[in-house]
């Protein structure tokens, strides 16, 4: 079969721009996996751009392996700092169990050092500067590790597409995503966020070893004006311990006019 | 909303109940605490009949009758909080009423027998109440603290006593702050010894770690500005130092008589002491400066020749400076003062570090290790002896970071001049949810004759201590 006439010369340009795209496809594959990654990742965090400030009331039951329970009770202020480049202030006080009642912990979130942070001791009335290169350690005996826990900055992780698949009555991107920042105690999570409303539902943790081992589900997200999504119960399970930790949020406050005035280490004692 | 308003609808709907009976609760306990100790007191006076002060039983008596006042004060609150139920939930100002605190039993027991004549042997019960009253305004502009205090200890009288630890009103201005009436506050980095802490007298009789302490007297005037944190402090009404009776342990041979304290000051007690603090965080290190001027919290005690010492409290001025620097899982310390007007005038220091190692052995836990060198330079011969001359302190911090927030904290201060040997222990864990369990354990040994620790050479003890929150 005789293909058109073509005259030589555009034939060898065709044939030349093939194999150019052919060049640049083979790595642009894997270059594509990691932009379409950081690109669903960001439009995930960017969906939450501009809420300024919250406040919330979080309850934290916390489940051994023979399903005993105990329970924590606290609040979280956050103040946004729009650049990407710099992480969000927050202000956590408890409030039960009795004994640690006014513990507070301010956090200046870092995206890739180790946060600035500081704990109230409400008996002594002291506040102490401490270290928070404990990234991986539980958070208040939890299920959490303190990474877990502090702001979800974009440029913590790289990130790579792995596929689309359905999650629940809706359909999700699921993304791999490796921490950045020092001593992380995984080395890869799984993040699965939805098409729809670009909110992460649920994520998969490996350990230093990269076998699985914690699922966090987040489920009752709801839409605070103008266009903020918030989950109002994250569940993580441990599957190597058989622990469990359940978060339920409640009583979430936006537009408080909090600043940077309120996230200082002289604040930490007048929380109560 | 404030964090006592429980986000589990059932739990909410319980609340008004519950919290009407910790009202209950704690009045009947803020009456019959003082009551008892009363009672306690005059069992006391029976078996020592030798001039028994009277004033601290006022000052019981006063406890009692204010006990009462506030927790029929906390009961209307609470009605009130109860009856207009129906009414619109967010309008209600007292919403934001916290009552809280703990209630705690404790045994201390001397192993060895005592070294001064009269002290008790043996082991001392004791009951311990520290409520506490929170409550601010709609706006958080307003708050107002009340934590009263009270320890009923069954074998030296003078550690039966009550404080108001936090009785003040706060308001927070945009610019300013400004706290009146009595106070707790911290100041300082270090964990072995606290040197710039001067604004609140310490509560010698319920520990000797310099932790806990009397109520101060205040008006603070703070702002909080891009270039730190500066506060005035206007301190009037001094806090006398409370010290063992005759027969305490960990006295000096002669027991203290606080009631013959005197001062450089001429109007004594009522003289007004003034402070300054600057604080700021400059990237990893935390400053803080500090400026004194008013009666020494730590007394010379002077023989009176009746058999007993006296405090004698100088006027001086203190310079202080704390700093940490904070790299890594590094905590680098340090605490200076210069001090004028307490005999010579001196330098202290007290620097160190802390260094924390993460998750051992594959385990939650962490593990501290802390070192300090106390340096305090005071002429002996002024009479303020102090243990912390040229010492060593090396600890080590275990958190296990489980459920029940169990720590460990074990030290040793050695001194380099005389051997002198402070070996201290304090863990704690919680039981259940509401109770605590605290074991404390001290210990000297190896005391040189001339060590400023020699008449507590006997006075090792083990305290344990169990608590009840609400």
């Amino acid at each position: 079969m005789k293909l058109l006439p073509l005259p030589r010369a555009v034939e060898a340009a065709l044939i030349f721009a093939f194999g150019l795209f052919l060049l640049l496809m083979a790595p642009a594959h894997a270059e594509d996996a990691a932009k379409k990654g950081f690109e669903i990742a960001a439009r995930s965090d960017r969906s939450d751009r501009g809420f300024k400030d919250s406040r919330v009331d979080l309850h934290m039951i916390l489940r051994n392996r023979a399903g005993q329970e105990t329970t924590r009770l606290l609040s979280i202020k956050t103040l946004e700092l729009p650049d990407e480049d710099v992480g969000d202030k927050s202000l956590i006080v408890f409030s039960e169990p009795a004994d640690i009642d006014g513990t507070a912990l301010l956090s200046h979130a870092k995206i890739l050092d180790p946060d600035d942070q500081w704990l109230f001791l409400p008996a002594l009335k002291r506040v102490k500067r401490v270290s928070s290169v404990n990234k991986s350690g539980p958070f208040v005996g939890s299920e959490f590790a303190f990474e877990d826990f502090t702001a979800l900055e974009l440029n913590k992780f790289t990130y790579e597409f792995l596929n689309q698949e359905a999650c629940g009555d809706l359909t999700c991107d699921v993304l791999e995503r490796t921490p950045r920042y020092e001593h992380s105690g995984y080395t890869k999570q799984k993040a699965w966020i939805d098409t729809k409303d670009f909110q992460i539902r649920k994520v998969e943790f490996y350990d230093r070893r990269g076998d699985l081992l914690k699922t966090l589900t987040l489920r009752d997200y709801k839409l605070y004006p103008p266009r903020y999504w918030r989950a109002h119960r994250l569940d993580m399970v441990n599957h190597q311990t058989g622990k469990s930790t359940d978060l339920i949020y409640s009583a979430y406050e936006f537009g408080l006019n909090l600043g940077d005035r309120d996230f200082v280490k002289g604040a930490l004692k007048r929380q109560r | 909303m404030p964090f006592d308003c429980p986000p589990i609808p059932s739990a909410a709907a319980g609340r008004p109940s519950s919290a009407t009976l910790r009202a209950m609760t704690l009045t009947l306990v803020m009456a019959v605490a003082p009551a008892a100790a009363t009672f306690f007191r005059r069992d006391r006076a029976k078996q020592t009949p030798a001039g028994q002060d009277d004033s601290p039983l006022a000052f019981i008596a006063a406890g009692f009758v204010f006990g009462i006042v506030l927790g029929l004060a906390v009961l209307l609150f609470e009605v009130l909080f109860i009856t207009p139920a129906a009414a619109d939930e967010k309008a209600r100002p007292w919403d934001d009423v916290r009552i809280s605190g703990f209630a705690a039993t404790e045994i201390r027991w001397f192993p060895e027998a005592p070294a001064h004549g009269g002290q008790y042997a043996g082991a001392e019960p004791s009951l311990v109440i520290n409520p506490e009253f929170r409550w601010r305004s709609q706006d958080r502009r307003h708050r107002v603290a009340f934590v009263p205090f009270a320890r009923l200890a069954g074998r030296d009288a003078e550690r039966t006593h009550a404080d108001i630890r936090e009785a003040y009103h706060l308001y927070l201005g945009d610019e300013v702050e400004i706290l009146t009436g009595f106070n707790k506050v911290f100041w300082g980095v270090t964990e072995s010894r606290h040197l710039v802490d001067i604004v609140n007298q310490t509560d010698l009789v319920e520990d000797t770690d310099d932790e806990d302490k009397l109520g101060q007297p205040m008006i603070n005037i703070a702002t909080q500005q891009d270039w730190g944190r500066l506060g005035l402090f206007i301190l009037p009404g001094f806090r006398e130092r409370t010290f063992a009776g005759d027969t305490g342990r960990l006295r000096a041979a002669l027991p203290v008589d606080e009631d013959a304290a005197e001062y450089e000051a001429g109007l004594g007690r009522a003289n007004v002491d003034l402070a300054l603090r600057y604080t700021h965080v400059i990237g990893d290190v935390d400053l803080g400066l500090s400026l004194f001027r008013g009666t020494a919290r730590d007394p010379r005690l002077v023989a009176t020749g009746l058999g007993t010492l006296a405090p004698f409290y100088d006027t001086i001025t203190q310079g202080g400076l704390d700093v940490q620097y904070t790299t890594d899982a590094w905590l680098w310390k340090f605490e200076g003062i210069a001090r004028e007007g307490q005999g010579k005038s001196f330098l202290a220091t007290v620097f160190g570090f802390e260094y924390t190692l993460y998750q051992i052995a594959g385990t939650d836990a962490d593990l501290g290790l802390l070192a300090e060198y106390q340096y305090d330079g005071r002429d002996p011969a002024d009479g303020a002896g102090v243990l912390a001359d040229d010492d060593v302190f090396l600890g080590t911090r275990l958190t296990l970071n489980d459920v029940q927030d169990s720590q460990a904290l074990a030290g040793v201060v050695i001194d380099r001049d005389d051997g002198t040997l402070f070996f201290s222990v304090e863990m704690s864990r919680r039981l259940g949810t509401d109770w605590k369990a605290e074991l404390e354990a001290r210990m000297l040994t190896n005391v040189d004759s001339e060590n400023g620790a020699y008449a507590f050479r006997r006075d090792s003890f083990i305290n344990f201590r169990l608590s009840r929150y609400f």
